[in-house]
């Protein structure tokens, strides 16, 4: 009899509970995420190699996929030098407001990003706070790349802390403090004992602020002012040729953004696998790597 | 090297930590630093180190004033209770960090050769290239040991250096330890909270209570002549019987003690397991409660008449079983003041 082979289901592992819930969740899965990445796909491919290239080297796009490009690359290199010292400060030394530092630091995760340019905009525009003054010195700061690489800034400021901070927490601060004793400098103990543990979780870190800088749109679409050809990034961009019904060129400017945006889930995938994001390792270094 | 402590004061926000601590160490003397938590003997030797700075008092190396000197120039080797190794490197690695970072140079083949001799000290030959999640706790230790000798400190300190070890390693350890203390003569301090670790190891222990000394001596003095009755217990498992003494007698339970030296009054009598017998005839009138057999004897838990619960240790071939009626005998005792 089958019945008395039958082990007793664990907590919470009857068939029907299981078959509903992963019935239910590859559904919403599929329907809610992956059916239009695939439409993205296929629109821009309907274009043909030929159509698809003709777009992507038109003088705009290629503009707006150069402006995304540089925000990034002004924007996560500060945001990531900010990030370690942020949780450093954090984790290593005793301050007041030390923790009042740490919710401050997480705002731009819970506040619309739309607010934030708003925001920038009474701070740095005309009739803002600091408005008179920069024009007075004639800098730039909104519907240009200043303003557009600020809002960027603000939006993924807590991304890479985050990330380190629980880690540099679990450490604590004893190979710091055995790497001074045993003479190191300040700087030769962050380059070599404290860089060294941290890598993965800031490299993780680091993608993600990545990925959230080319792809932000609320933040960047109020401060940049949507001048085509000048200050659009891709996203930008892509909301700009949809309205003008190219909507052949939206999906191929589109595809692009999540080309990009696939390329950091892979290297997330990759770094998650090195034990990266989380708390307890198992070992920094491969067990198999080196051996006597 | 010669250390002196002179009136270190330590506060932690509004918590005294260490209360003027007053402390000579021989040069190559193993000295042990006994308490339990929160007695102040890590942060004592945390501000030996340079890791902590002691907010009065001063802390001399030799004739040296040390007490401003940063940890990076104190030229300390630090053992750190959960090993601290770097674990990104590999064992021959973390030995020569201090080497690779010292304002001394040396050739990669003098850094090789010295890796090679502390393998070998701390007698982990082969293991080189070892990674330290590759290696058990106690080899962890070692290597810990070996990296803070590399530099050759002036003083060796260690923070509860077997506390994360299981009790055979830690016994081994132990008698290791004092070798290479034996071979290389520097002066050593450790922390500990296990009593038995520092008696059995070190040449003077140093006992601690809410940040300030105890007592002081070589293991047979604190043993013998414990100073007070937090000594006598912390020290291994006490009886407490609570008595009177006049005129340098105490009597306990009906039975009379020579006490000498003791003021007048109530007064508090100490004695261990093993100062106490078993007697059919005479003693303390007392029932037995329980026979706990152990591998070296057989224990007895006892109630006295006047409703006070002792153990004793008695020959394992005594006869008795719970339920007996006898008497205890005190065969040695210490008499404090209630």
């Amino acid at each position: 009899m089958p019945q008395a082979k039958r082990r007793p289901p664990r907590v919470g592992d009857s068939p029907a509970v299981r078959r509903t819930l992963i019935g239910f969740v590859l559904t919403v899965g599929a329907l809610l995420i992956l059916a239009p990445l695939i439409v993205i796909f296929a629109q821009a491919a309907s274009l043909g190699l030929d159509g698809f290239a003709r777009t992507i080297s038109h003088p705009d796009t290629r503009h707006a996929i150069l402006l995304t490009v540089l925000t990034a690359l002004i924007a996560v290199p500060i945001n990531t030098a900010f990030g370690i010292a942020a949780a450093w400060a954090i984790t290593k030394f005793d301050f007041w407001g030390r923790r009042f530092l740490l919710v401050v630091i997480e705002i731009p995760f819970s506040i619309s990003p739309i607010v934030a340019g708003v925001a920038y905009l009474f701070v740095y525009g005309l009739q803002g706070l600091f408005g008179p003054l920069l024009e007075a010195w004639d800098v730039k700061i909104l519907f240009a790349l200043p303003g557009i690489v600020l809002a960027s800034m603000f939006v993924t400021a807590p991304f890479v802390v985050r990330e380190l901070v629980p880690l540099m927490q679990a450490q604590g601060r004893d190979l710091e403090e055995a790497a001074t004793s045993l003479g190191a400098s300040g700087w030769r103990t962050f380059f070599s004992v404290t860089l060294p543990n941290i890598r993965w979780a800031l490299l993780y870190g680091v993608v993600l602020c990545n990925a959230r800088v080319m792809g932000e749109f609320g933040a960047v679409s109020v401060v940049s002012g949507n001048i085509r050809g000048q200050t659009n990034t891709l996203p930008l961009h892509i909301e700009l040729l949809y309205h003008d019904y190219q909507t052949a060129g939206a999906f191929a400017a589109a595809s692009i953004l999540t080309v990009l945006a696939l390329v950091t889930i892979v290297a997330k995938v990759l770094l998650e696998r090195q034990g990266a994001g989380r708390v307890h390792r198992p070992a920094l270094a491969a067990p198999t790597g080196k051996s006597a | 090297m010669k250390i002196r402590l002179d009136n270190v004061v330590k506060t932690f926000d509004t918590f005294r930590a260490v209360h003027g601590v007053s402390l000579d160490i021989e040069s190559g003397e193993l000295l042990a630093l006994l308490g339990p938590s929160g007695s102040g003997k890590t942060t004592i030797l945390r501000m030996v180190a340079g890791l902590e700075f002691a907010d009065g008092g001063h802390i001399y190396f030799g004739d040296q004033d040390a007490t401003d000197i940063p940890v990076r120039d104190r030229g300390v080797g630090f053992v750190f209770q959960h090993y601290a190794l770097f674990p990104h490197m590999t064992v021959a690695e973390n030995i020569s960090f201090g080497m690779k970072v010292s304002k001394v140079r040396r050739s990669p083949a003098e850094m090789s050769a010295r890796v090679a001799d502390l393998l070998r000290l701390v007698r982990l030959e082969g293991l080189g290239e070892r990674f330290p999640t590759q290696i058990s706790g106690g080899q962890r230790q070692r290597v810990a040991l070996a990296r803070a000798l590399a530099v050759d400190p002036k003083v060796l300190l260690l923070d509860e250096p077997f506390g994360a070890l299981d009790a055979n390693v830690r016994r081994d350890l132990r008698r290791w330890l004092r070798e290479i203390h034996g071979e290389l003569g520097i002066t050593t301090i450790f922390v500990t909270h296990d009593q038995e670790e520092a008696l059995d190891l070190a040449d003077r222990v140093v006992i601690l209570n809410e940040g300030k000394i105890i007592q002081q001596g070589t293991p047979e003095e604190v043993c013998r002549n414990p100073s007070s009755a937090f000594v006598m217990k912390f020290l291994g498992d006490t009886n407490r019987l609570s008595g009177s003494v006049k005129s340098g007698v105490a009597s306990i339970g009906g039975v009379t003690l020579d006490a000498d030296g003791c003021p007048d009054g109530a007064a508090e009598v100490y004695a261990r397991p093993s100062d106490l017998e078993w007697s059919r005839e005479s003693g303390i009138p007392a029932s037995v409660l329980r026979v706990i057999d152990r591998p070296d004897g057989r224990r007895l838990v006892a109630r006295t008449a006047g409703g006070e619960t002792v153990e004793l240790d008695v020959p394992p071939e005594t006869v008795v079983r719970a339920g007996d009626e006898g008497f205890l005998r005190i065969v040695r005792m210490k008499v404090f003041a209630a």
